[in-house]
């Protein structure tokens, strides 16, 4: 099933008198329970296209279908609610509010979900949350008092806490050492292989690149080539049941 | 995003920078402080002097007797003799927002004390009333004259300061004689000090003494020999009777039998000059008057159409007065109030400019994760109404303490007034929300992808 859909993106930034096309015409489809890697020199607009999949942004031209549903013409407060329910993003500087603990962090999203939810619950649900990243005990951690790795692992909680279908990463090892790195992406082809989260990430690391089933590679705003790597021991999780 | 947990977040973010918090809220601290100690400090003020007027005749009524005409020409207020002791009783026993009424004659005649001598402003014959009338109850020295006094017409009286002054020069005058028209009146009292009134008159240039005495003995005048169009104050030929009265004054003239057929009417056996009554309060003064026309047009027998044979006046200049002065304290408290909390709210309205723009990052990312533009102006406005009701809090305690203080150093009547303390907390609140709102709208308007990247 087509999870995501973008036909003929573009995106030019005004500066002044002059624009600055940074995305060209993207078409591209991404299948649900895939892991993509988006690769690609600095500078050809992988960020860019990267927010615009995470709805924080919006094109300038093209349609953008997610789950059958086009973004481009969603209000600002249904956009916001897509973020909510539908879309994770990880952040390469995590981004977590600084003097708030591991688990305040985590609940954060809860907050802004429709339904509401009593206050243990929402304790209860960042907890495992934080759990399945590996910080069980480090609730009660400000950022601060937490590793890059531990810091990116409460961000990816963060993305997941409303179990979105899809998670998108902006380099998210971009900000660590390559120990912790693997951690990371480890953690993303677990969760994409047990819990068939679609997860697309930006990355420059040909290594990280090799984790991914297809990679995508941008060049000046356009993508270059669309490859499909499906080694026989990784299959998507449809495939396996 | 439920208002519980909206305001813990406000708490949170304001935690982060407490002294900041604190000094934000400064403006609003002294501004509701001010309010409630002066408004505390102004409620006991305002009793004190609705105290101090009511002693200045606010609530006093003068009943004067209507004017009367011949022919066409009519000869003034208080020249028809309408009224009589007993209206001033009746008032009193019917017209329940009177407090008190006594029964007022006056005559002017030289005292004679010794070898000196001096003419009062005005000798009044009344009756104890008068006194709790005018809020004149503490004598400076002796006793007031009694009912049985009245009823007797004994020679008794009671002297202003200024009479006390000029006729005995220091030496005591409880129990001296002094003589009113050669008449020995014996003094029981002497008046405390009231100054001069309103119009420069001076309140303790006069004498009190039983109206009976003064009716019968001093003035001389009686239905008798008083005519329609007569003022009753006119004097009569003193004689030597009155120096050794040999008989009781008869309080009913006897009438002759053409007398009664012509007037089938109980007996009048007197009039006064006119009664001063006193309303249970300022507030009560036109009910009073309506209660006393009625009472009296019914004891005066007058026909629907017929005017009023008395009249009624108030101290209405002077409630004027006191109420004006009331609204303008309040005026002045409430632009006091104004300037103070419009300048605590500018400074509200700072910091949280200041603080959306510092945070821009962390509204990017809430919007990130699916806040919508109104969670975040809730998020900011109630952050705004947090401080601006801590501020108001600290006030209210600031502002108590301080008029508790005024009262305990400067001995100030101070009352605490609820209604000022529940307005000051509504007012915070409505500080925050308006000046709370444009720093809140514009962090709303953020859009997400350039909150993330501010710098
Ligand atoms: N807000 C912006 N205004 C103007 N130009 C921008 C803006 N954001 C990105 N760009 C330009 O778009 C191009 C692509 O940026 P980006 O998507 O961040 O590249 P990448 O993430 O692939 O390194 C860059 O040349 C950058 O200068
Ligand atoms: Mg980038």
């Amino acid at each position: 099933m087509e999870l995501i859909k973008l036909h003929g993106i573009e995106k030019t930034y005004q500066m002044g008198d002059i624009s600055v096309p940074v995305l060209k015409g993207i078409s591209l489809t991404i299948k649900q329970g895939e892991l993509v890697a988006l690769t690609g020199s600095s500078g050809s607009g992988k960020s860019t296209l990267m927010n615009i999949l995470g709805c924080l942004d919006r094109p300038s031209a093209g349609e953008y279908w997610l789950e059958g549903v086009e973004t481009s013409k969603l209000s600002t407060d249904e956009r916001a609610l897509l973020r909510n329910r539908k879309l994770g993003f990880v952040f390469q500087s995590f981004n977590l509010l600084a003097r708030t603990s591991a688990l305040e962090n985590v609940a954060m999203p809860l907050s802004y979900t429709a339904e509401p939810l009593s206050d243990s619950e929402i304790k209860k649900r960042a907890a495992e949350m934080l759990g399945r990243v590996g910080l069980a005990d480090r609730l009660s951690h400000y950022p601060s008092q937490l590793s890059g790795g531990q810091q990116q692992r409460v961000a990816i909680a963060r993305a997941l806490i409303n179990r979105p279908p899809v998670l998108f990463a902006d380099e998210p090892t971009g900000n660590l050492d390559s120990r912790t790195s693997e951690e990371v992406l480890q953690m993303f082809e677990r969760l994409n292989h047990e819990d068939g989260i679609t997860i697309i990430m930006v990355t420059h690391d040909p290594k990280v690149a090799a984790h991914a089933r297809q990679v995508i590679c941008m060049n000046d705003g356009l993508i270059q080539n669309n490859d499909p790597v499906v080694s026989p021991e990784q299959k998507t999780p449809a495939e396996i049941s | 995003m439920r208002v519980l947990t909206t305001a813990r977040t406000a708490f949170t973010a304001l935690r982060r920078n407490p002294l900041r918090a604190m000094l934000t809220t400064l403006g609003i601290v002294i501004g509701v402080g001010a309010v409630i100690a002066m408004m505390e400090i102004g409620a006991g003020s305002k009793a004190a002097l609705n105290k101090s007027i009511a002693s200045m005749g606010a609530n006093v009524l003068v009943i004067r007797p209507g004017s009367a005409s011949s022919g066409g020409v009519s000869f003034g207020a208080g020249t028809t003799t309408s009224l009589t002791p007993l209206d001033c009783q009746a008032i009193l026993r019917e017209c329940p927002s009177i407090r008190n009424a006594a029964p007022m004659v006056r005559t002017r005649a030289q005292v004679v004390y010794g070898n000196r001598n001096w003419v009062p402003n005005t000798i009044y014959g009344t009756t104890t009333a008068y006194l709790d009338v005018q809020d004149w109850s503490n004598l400076a020295l002796g006793e007031p004259f009694t009912e049985r006094d009245v009823l007797n017409a004994n020679r008794v009286c009671i002297l202003g300061q200024t009479l006390a002054r000029e006729l005995f020069d220091g030496e005591s005058p409880i129990g001296k004689e002094i003589r009113i028209k050669n008449i020995a009146f014996r003094v029981t009292g002497v008046l405390s000090t009231k100054g001069s009134n309103m119009m420069g008159f001076d309140q303790d240039d006069v004498i009190l003494a039983p109206w009976t005495t003064i009716k019968y003995r001093v003035s001389g005048t009686t239905l008798a020999n008083s005519n329609q169009s007569t003022a009753s104050t006119s004097d009569s030929v003193n004689t030597l009777s009155n120096l050794y009265p040999a008989d009781q004054t008869s309080l009913y003239p006897e009438k002759s039998s053409v007398q009664q057929a012509n007037h089938p009417m109980p007996v009048r056996f007197a009039n006064i000059d006119h009664i001063m009554a006193a309303a249970t309060s300022a507030a009560e003064i036109s009910t009073a008057i309506d209660q006393i026309t009625e009472v009296l047009r019914e004891r005066h027998r007058l026909q629907a159409g017929e005017p009023d044979d008395f009249n009624i006046r108030d101290m209405a200049e002077l409630t004027r007065t006191l109420s004006t002065t009331t609204l303008l304290m309040t005026n002045l408290l409430l632009a006091v109030a104004m300037i103070s909390l419009v300048v605590g709210g500018v400074g509200i309205m700072n910091i949280m400019l200041v603080s959306v723009t510092e945070r821009t990052r962390e509204i990017g990312l809430r919007m990130a994760v699916g806040a919508r533009g109104r969670d975040i102006l809730r998020q900011f406005l109630v952050e705004a109404i947090v401080l601006c009701l801590a501020g108001g809090a600290m006030g209210i305690i600031l502002g108590h303490g301080g008029s508790l203080l005024v009262q305990f150093l400067l001995k100030w009547p101070v009352e605490t007034s609820p209604s000022a303390i529940t307005l000051a907390v509504f007012v915070s609140a409505g500080v925050g929300i308006i000046f709370g709102f444009y720093p809140a709208w514009k962090a709303s308007r953020l859009d997400p992808i350039d909150a993330l990247r501010y710098e």
